[in-house]
């Protein structure tokens, strides 16, 4: 080991900004290591876009393709995809801190848990949205359903469940970092919660790919769905400090 | 002034289990304390709850008058744990990068790149972390727990698995930290070590504070002296 060169003291601390301008810049620190992390590695990634690939392949030997009821299926079947692929993604994200105990570094910092929480949010959101983007092309050609018809709707419909999907996965991500069975417990904790968002993401994903427009009685679905994301979102917002520092 | 550290009457439970017993113990600024004890005495319990990981059961624990999840109380507080607490899949200097933006250094990759220099690891400074020796990780992890040059040091253990050589270079760094005036408290088993730099010990047994008070001459000669005299039988 070289010398270790000691150096007179020079301050580098700033004084503290407040929480409204260290928040966004703290979350994107976080986000921006999980993904840069992930970009390496890519085990969670590829692992959930190969599930999600090799479900979408099973299902279709199972439903025949021409057939109407295919089509009244088709949300479900394409969120429960979702939803499986995604936990493999929200597995990793709290995980990744285990390894040379780098949670401890983290809870260290002088960052909130909200500003965790957030950053591994926004990076999860990123990885589970573009696996779901790459999916969506091969669902439309093995059920044969045009996906792209009610686009900007379905993408829409896509961003509010990922968020939901992705803010209880962390939450229980971060729960159950210290648990040894974490991969069967992650899914049991988790699709429980998320069954209203789950519904609504169901219903109106059928609904679009049918062709129909967002109105009447789905706007209902996107209500509880912009409901299920907020509440949530507020909830992991205020109590991730007492997951963290339990 | 306030002091560096102040624990005062904490209790840690586990179920039923009392880890820590009415602990009360005190670190002026500027001074090193050294907690001693034999495993499964508290000394990592204790050193987690002043770092914040962990809450007491009862008591209250302040850093420099604050409490330790206080964003003012971790932004002047370096830690080394049991693991290095950096990333294997990141680079040497984007661990410190990015551990320098989240303490808000006024230019995080210069800090990053001067502590680089500083360890020896300027030449491997775009190297993945998981391809890095064990002497050149736990140097990684005393740039990052050293990066933000926190006033205060805690530190589990520092010197387990280091060669003579590495103990030898922590040691010189410690003790240019304590002439700038930062605090030091470090659970240990490595008396000699330990009571060289120390300027206060406190004996933890069974989760109580068995003995505390100011490094003597007779430690610094028989670094089994505290335990002879205030150790369990």
């Amino acid at each position: 080991m070289p010398a270790i060169e000691t150096r007179p003291r020079r301050r580098t601390r700033p004084a503290a900004r407040s929480l409204w301008t260290a928040l966004p810049r703290q979350v994107a620190v976080i986000a921006w290591k999980d993904l840069r992390a992930e970009m390496r590695t890519k085990e969670a990634v590829n692992a959930s876009f190969a599930f999600a690939l090799v479900i979408l392949l099973l299902f279709s030997f199972a439903f025949d393709p021409a057939e109407e009821q295919t089509r009244l299926i088709s949300g479900g079947l394409l969120w429960i995809v979702f939803a499986f692929a995604g936990t493999l993604v929200l597995n990793r994200s709290f995980a990744r801190e285990l390894p040379n105990d780098c949670l401890d570094a983290l809870v260290a910092a002088p960052v909130s848990g909200a500003a965790i929480f957030l950053g591994k949010a926004l990076a999860n959101f990123v990885l589970l949205t573009a696996v779901e983007l790459v999916s969506l092309p091969v669902f439309g050609i093995f059920y044969n359903v045009r996906w792209t018809e009610q686009f900007w709707p379905l993408l829409l419909v896509v961003a509010l469940a990922t968020w939901g999907v992705t803010v209880i996965g962390t939450v229980f991500s971060a729960l159950t970092v210290n648990i040894r069975l974490r991969e069967v417990m992650l899914p049991l904790l988790v699709y429980p919660v998320l069954i209203p968002a789950l519904m609504a993401a169901m219903q109106l994903t059928t609904a679009l790919v049918a062709g129909e427009p967002l109105a009447g009685d789905l706007l209902a679905w996107l209500r509880l769905l912009v409901g299920f994301d907020v509440i949530f979102t507020a909830l992991a917002l205020l109590l991730m400090e007492t997951v963290l520092v339990a | 002034m306030s002091q560096a550290v102040a624990v005062e009457g904490v209790w840690k439970f586990y179920g039923d289990f009392p880890a820590l017993r009415d602990i009360q113990l005190r670190a002026e600024p500027g001074a090193c304390l050294a907690l001693i004890g034999r495993n499964g005495a508290g000394k990592t319990t204790l050193l987690r709850i002043m770092a914040g990981f962990s809450q007491p059961g009862r008591g209250r624990v302040s850093i420099f008058g604050r409490t330790p999840r206080e964003a003012e109380a971790r932004r002047r507080m370096g830690f080394i744990g049991h693991g290095i607490s950096v990333y294997d899949e990141l680079s040497a200097l984007e661990n410190l990068v990015l551990f320098g933006r989240l303490y808000d250094l006024p230019d995080p990759r210069r800090a990053a790149e001067e502590w680089l220099e500083r360890t020896g690891l300027a030449h491997v400074r775009d190297g993945l972390v998981r391809e890095f020796s064990r002497g050149m990780r736990q140097r990684l992890a005393v740039a990052r727990a050293f990066l933000h040059e926190p006033d205060l040091l805690l530190m589990d253990e520092p010197f387990t698995a280091l060669d003579d050589r590495a103990i030898a270079v922590l040691q010189s760094l410690l003790r240019h930290a304590l002439a700038e005036g930062r605090t030091i408290v470090m659970s240990t088993h490595q008396l000699r070590e330990a009571l060289e730099l120390a300027t206060d010990v406190a004996l933890l047994s069974r989760g109580r504070v068995a003995f505390t008070g100011e490094r003597t001459a007779e430690m610094l000669a028989d670094p089994g002296w505290v335990y002879a005299h205030y150790g369990e039988s």
